[in-house]
């Protein structure tokens, strides 16, 4: 997966999870409950997404990696650099 | 009860497998219009159910349906309806004083079963259970979601009754506003029932469901070919209020309930017992103050099972004997049996007789059981007969649990 094909996995994980956002203008710098409506419960839902989708696990230490789409990026990368894109809808 | 306050029903909102409203409920109580259908669960494979067809985006967004349940989604709709057909906007009003009661025949079986089912796909590995279980599992799910769908914060749980759980959920109701625990009450029962194989796959290993080439005519009350039960989902919840406070804002009233009773039978785990039943629904008329003879309507529990139908009529007839001017009817001949919704969409469904005076009938009676020969039943065409003054509402659950209701024309 390339940088922007893991923006596309997340972005398409918070589709899922938060279905009543609009997520086109997303600043990928700032943190995401700053610009949607998202709990902590949702931010486990982006978790398991990630867990049942690419089968990878995020320690609860590092949640706080997930607070925006940059900081998303930069820990998932390595982490799905050899994966393929999937879309969650259909997962 | 002449003592306590007078409580009276101000709002009804529903969901049936055959309206959305209790108009659209009444009219297709009048025009015989069934809500049974094809319904297929896994493992269970192709069978019946009643199925609502409710817009839940109406009153919750998409987050909250994938994060809530079923059971609560019925919940909101039929409290939001409640609401608005009573003229209440809850921010209006003291919103730690607004209690909710809906009776549930049982909370989280399916949602335990979905999850289980998920968790099978990543051979039971626990990691990927849901963090939603919980909530959505515990037993005042469905009251609670409404709670944080509406912004309230009275007293708000369900009660747990088997199929007599939306009698007790309206008495817990009355009950609370007679204490003055609570100036508003919503009380009813919501059931999610139809998505959980292991109810259809029980009442199946007890040769209690039913089945029919025709889907519609499947529930089939008191008649001699009946087979069992179809499992239905639905809710239905009641404004009630005390009747100074109706009065007070002017409020339309459907009903004044005027009786209860809830007991026991104390002997089998599934088989009814007429002894109970019949003491529960003596206990209610005593309470209500009436005679057998003074009841108009007598809305039956009837399953469509070949016992229990046998045993409930023997109640009936016990009690009401030759009494001329007591009809008697069934709702779940045409929408199935809605589990823990059954008996306050059967109360709801018979309210309109009070304005208009006609009694809808128990539908797919095509060869009466003589076993089940009640006098003033009526067959499966609606009868107009005049003044309804008082309507007994009868369910009964496993455990032996028995529930009786007596509401009476609103007073003018």
């Amino acid at each position: 997966m390339t940088q922007d094909e893991v923006v596309l996995a997340v972005k398409d994980i918070i589709a899922t999870v938060a279905p009543d956002e609009d997520l086109s203008d997303l600043d990928p710098a700032v943190r995401l409950r700053e610009q949607i409506d998202l709990d902590s419960m949702d931010f486990l839902d982006i978790v398991m997404e990630l867990r049942k989708i690419y089968g990878v696990q995020v320690p609860e230490q590092d949640y706080k990696e997930l607070a925006s789409l940059d900081s998303c990026v930069r820990y998932l990368l390595p982490k799905l650099a050899h994966k393929e894109l999937h879309c969650a809808a259909k997962a | 009860m002449r003592d306590l306050p007078r409580v009276v029903i101000t709002g009804v909102g529903l969901t049936a497998p055959n309206g959305n409203s209790l108009s659209e409920f009444r009219t297709s109580l009048l025009a015989g219009r069934s809500g049974v259908r094809s319904y297929e669960i896994r493992h269970v494979g192709p069978t019946l159910a009643g199925v609502c067809d409710f817009d839940p985006l109406r009153h919750q967004k998409k987050k909250d349906l994938r994060r809530g349940t079923r059971a609560g989604s019925i919940a909101i709709w039929c409290a939001n309806e409640a609401l608005r057909d009573a003229g209440i906007d809850p921010a209006r009003r003291d919103r730690a004083r607004i209690g909710v009661y809906p009776g549930v025949t049982e909370h989280g079986n399916v949602e335990t079963e979905n999850e289980i089912h998920e968790v099978a796909r990543y051979d039971f590995d626990l990691s990927f259970w849901s963090h939603h279980h919980n909530p959505r599992t515990v037993a005042n799910n469905p009251a609670g979601e409404v709670t944080l769908n509406l912004g309230l914060n009275g007293p708000a749980y369900c009660l747990g009754g088997a199929c007599a759980a939306g009698n007790l959920g309206l008495i817990h109701a009355v009950q609370m506003l007679q204490l003055g625990e609570v100036d508003l009450a919503l009380g009813g029962g919501v059931s999610e029932s139809i998505r959980t194989f292991g109810i259809f796959a029980s009442f199946a290993a007890e040769g209690a469901l039913a089945h029919h080439a025709v889907p519609t005519r499947a529930s089939r009350p008191f008649d001699r070919d009946r087979n069992g039960i179809v499992v239905s989902e639905g809710g239905c919840l009641f404004v009630l209020e005390r009747l100074e406070d109706a009065h007070r804002r002017g409020a339309r009233m459907y009903a004044e309930v005027v009786g209860h009773s809830i007991n026991s039978d104390g002997t089998d785990f599934v088989q009814p017992d007429p002894a109970g039943q019949n003491a529960c629904i003596r206990a209610a008329l005593e309470r209500a103050g009436l005679a057998p003879e003074d009841i108009g309507i007598v809305s039956t529990h009837a399953t469509s099972t070949p016992s229990g139908d046998v045993i409930e009529a023997r109640a009936v007839r016990e009690i009401f004997g030759d009494a001329s001017g007591v009809w008697v009817n069934n709702t779940k001949s045409f929408i199935g049996h809605a589990m823990g919704a059954a008996a306050a969409l059967e109360l709801a469904g018979n309210l309109p007789s009070f304005a208009d005076g006609v009694v809808h009938p128990t539908i797919n009676l095509e060869h009466l059981d003589p076993e089940c020969d009640i006098k003033g039943l009526v067959a499966n065409a609606p009868r107009t007969v005049g003044s309804i003054e008082s309507i007994l509402n009868m369910s009964f659950g496993m455990l032996g649990i028995n529930s009786a209701v007596v509401v009476r024309r609103p007073p003018s």
